[in-house]
């Protein structure tokens, strides 16, 4: 109930400072199984690609987050897990589990996930090389779409260090699915997802 | 018929005057619907046709807001009207903002501006403090905008962020505010119609702008200014303005202006829209967009209210203060 009630509050409040449009460019939004991944620039970006989804879309939809930093307090933990339902994954490597296997079990089960492949949030205007967790997913997972998005503005809503937001129109534009190619390297398919994903800032 | 209507109450009359306005986006409603249905011969015709409707289907549906945020306003009283008003500034400052790129140095000005600023102003209105309300914004945030940018430490194109943001809130809150302040401005025998003044000053300054483009476009003039409007040249300019003009010496019966007066208000109030909209179309060019809501782009707006509103912010400031000067309120 709680986390009902919050999560139309947190829809409000993002809708109301940023519009959250969603703009389908490549693909329509469809109730499939899909792997989002996007640039990464705030933390607001989650709650930007997750308003930006249609309701039927967005139960379905989970996004990734550090377990480190997001179960930190009682409050991050609730609202990660509770409201936006993420898939925690592990940042250091201390385990001998794969740090994947959080993923595996989600798209087993039949959810769409949300992946910013860069790992951190990045400050430049281009998202940094991305790692490997995307090539390794299209590698297990050839039948799910992988849908490249581009979320604009949102670094200009609350720079980092900054605890008002400021109202600004943001959008989250989809493009066109991309596909692991046959014998395609890992450091090719990386770099072809990232420019699929920076493309998208120019339509 | 006049003389029964003039025998109503203040509140019958502006009641009257709502429901010929809304019969009226009924009827316009209604015409487009049949002839978005007729089908045209050939395919370039029904093209041109198509992006005419879809301008006009634009319009229209702001048409329905802005008189349903207006009636709204004066069924729930002053302070929803105000809220409502508030809103429509808040929502035109994000489109500006939107499409001004501000660097992180702004964030706090940003801050002030949309939370501080904005309510502030409104809060002015809704106490009848006219006279700080007129100064407030021009004078001390002018000064106090840059203070804030300055302390967050970073000069470059400091005089054009600030300019940027000021030009913001002047156009966005300040013009946007005088509009629900018409409303409470208490004319001696007046009491209770003030929302027909807020009438008068948008549908003077609509005439004229639609009337300036539908000219335009018949009379086929070089334009004016070419790389600024395609649309405005002095001719066409003219007749907005006598088209304006006219309608407000006509209209005079619901405000408390004699025809001559109604006459001049009105023409303020047209120049003061028509040329404020030919600014924000110079500002919109030099941020490289058509309309401050942009499809093609990646920042897209919720809307385009601004395209809309933009000549009643200029509008609305001058007519206020031309009426409060010369009756001396």
């Amino acid at each position: 109930m709680r986390a009902t009630l919050m999560s139309y509050f947190l829809l409000g409040l993002i809708r109301f400072l940023t519009g959250s449009q969603a703009r389908w460019w490549g693909c329509p939004p469809k109730a499939e199984q899909r792997i989002y991944f996007s640039n990464h620039q705030s933390h607001a970006d989650l709650v930007m690609i997750w308003a930006a989804l249609p309701k039927e879309l967005r139960g379905r939809t989970r996004a990734i987050a550090a377990r480190d930093y997001w179960t930190k307090t009682p409050f991050r933990q609730w609202i990660t897990s509770a409201v936006f339902n993420v898939i925690y994954v592990a940042r250091d490597r201390s385990s001998d589990e794969d740090p994947l296997e959080p993923l595996f079990e989600a798209l087993d089960h039949g959810d769409s996930i949300i992946l910013f492949p860069e790992g951190t949030r990045g400050h430049a205007e281009e998202p940094q090389p991305f790692k490997a967790g995307l090539y390794n997913l299209a590698l297990k997972y050839p039948k799910i779409e992988l849908i490249p998005a581009w979320i604009n503005n949102v670094q200009r809503v609350m720079p980092k260090g900054e605890v008002v937001p400021v109202p600004v129109l943001c959008s989250v534009t989809f493009g066109a699915p991309i596909r692991l190619q046959a014998d395609e390297e890992r450091r090719v398919f990386l770099d072809r997802a990232r420019s699929a994903v920076i493309a998208l800032r120019d339509v | 018929m006049y003389q029964s209507l003039k025998n109503l109450t203040a509140s019958q009359q502006v009641g009257a005057l709502f429901f010929l306005v809304f019969g009226l986006l009924a009827l316009i409603t209604a015409v487009m619907v049949v002839l978005s249905l007729r089908e045209p011969e050939d395919d370039a015709i029904a093209l041109q046709r198509r992006n005419d409707l879809d301008n006009a289907e634009g319009v229209l549906r702001t048409s329905w807001v802005m008189v349903l945020v207006f009636w709204i306003g004066w069924l729930a009283g002053d302070s929803v009207a105000l809220v409502l008003f508030a809103l429509v500034s808040f929502f035109a400052l994000r489109e500006f903002m939107t499409l001004s790129p501000t660097r992180r140095g702004d964030h706090r000005s940003l801050v002030l501006a949309f939370f501080v600023v904005l309510p502030f102003q409104y809060w002015l209105v809704g106490t009848r403090h006219f006279n700080l309300f007129s100064v407030f914004i021009p004078v001390y945030v002018f000064l106090a905008i840059p203070v804030a940018s300055a302390l967050a430490n970073d000069p470059l194109r400091f005089l054009e962020r600030n300019a940027k943001l000021q030009w913001g809130i002047m156009v966005c809150i300040y013009g946007m505010s005088h509009v629900p302040a018409l409303l409470l401005l208490t004319f001696p025998k007046y009491n209770g119609k003030s929302a027909f003044l807020v009438f008068f000053l948008v549908l003077v300054v609509q005439t004229a702008m639609v009337t300036q483009h539908l000219v335009s476009r018949k009379l086929k003039r070089a334009p004016t200014a070419p790389a600024i409007s395609h649309s405005f040249n002095w001719p066409s300019w003219g007749a907005g303005l006598a088209a304006g003009s006219l309608l407000g010496m006509a209209l005079a019966g619901i405000t408390p202006f004699m025809p001559g007066q109604a006459f001049a208000m009105a023409f303020v109030a047209c120049v003061a829209g028509t040329l404020g909209h030919l600014v924000m179309k110079a500002i919109k060019r030099d941020r490289g967009v058509p309309l401050w809501q942009n499809e093609g782009r990646a920042t897209t707006g919720a809307g385009g209210l601004l395209d809309r509103v933009d000549g009643l912010c200029f509008a609305a400031p001058v007519f206020f203060h031309s009426v409060r000067w010369y009756f001396g309120l």
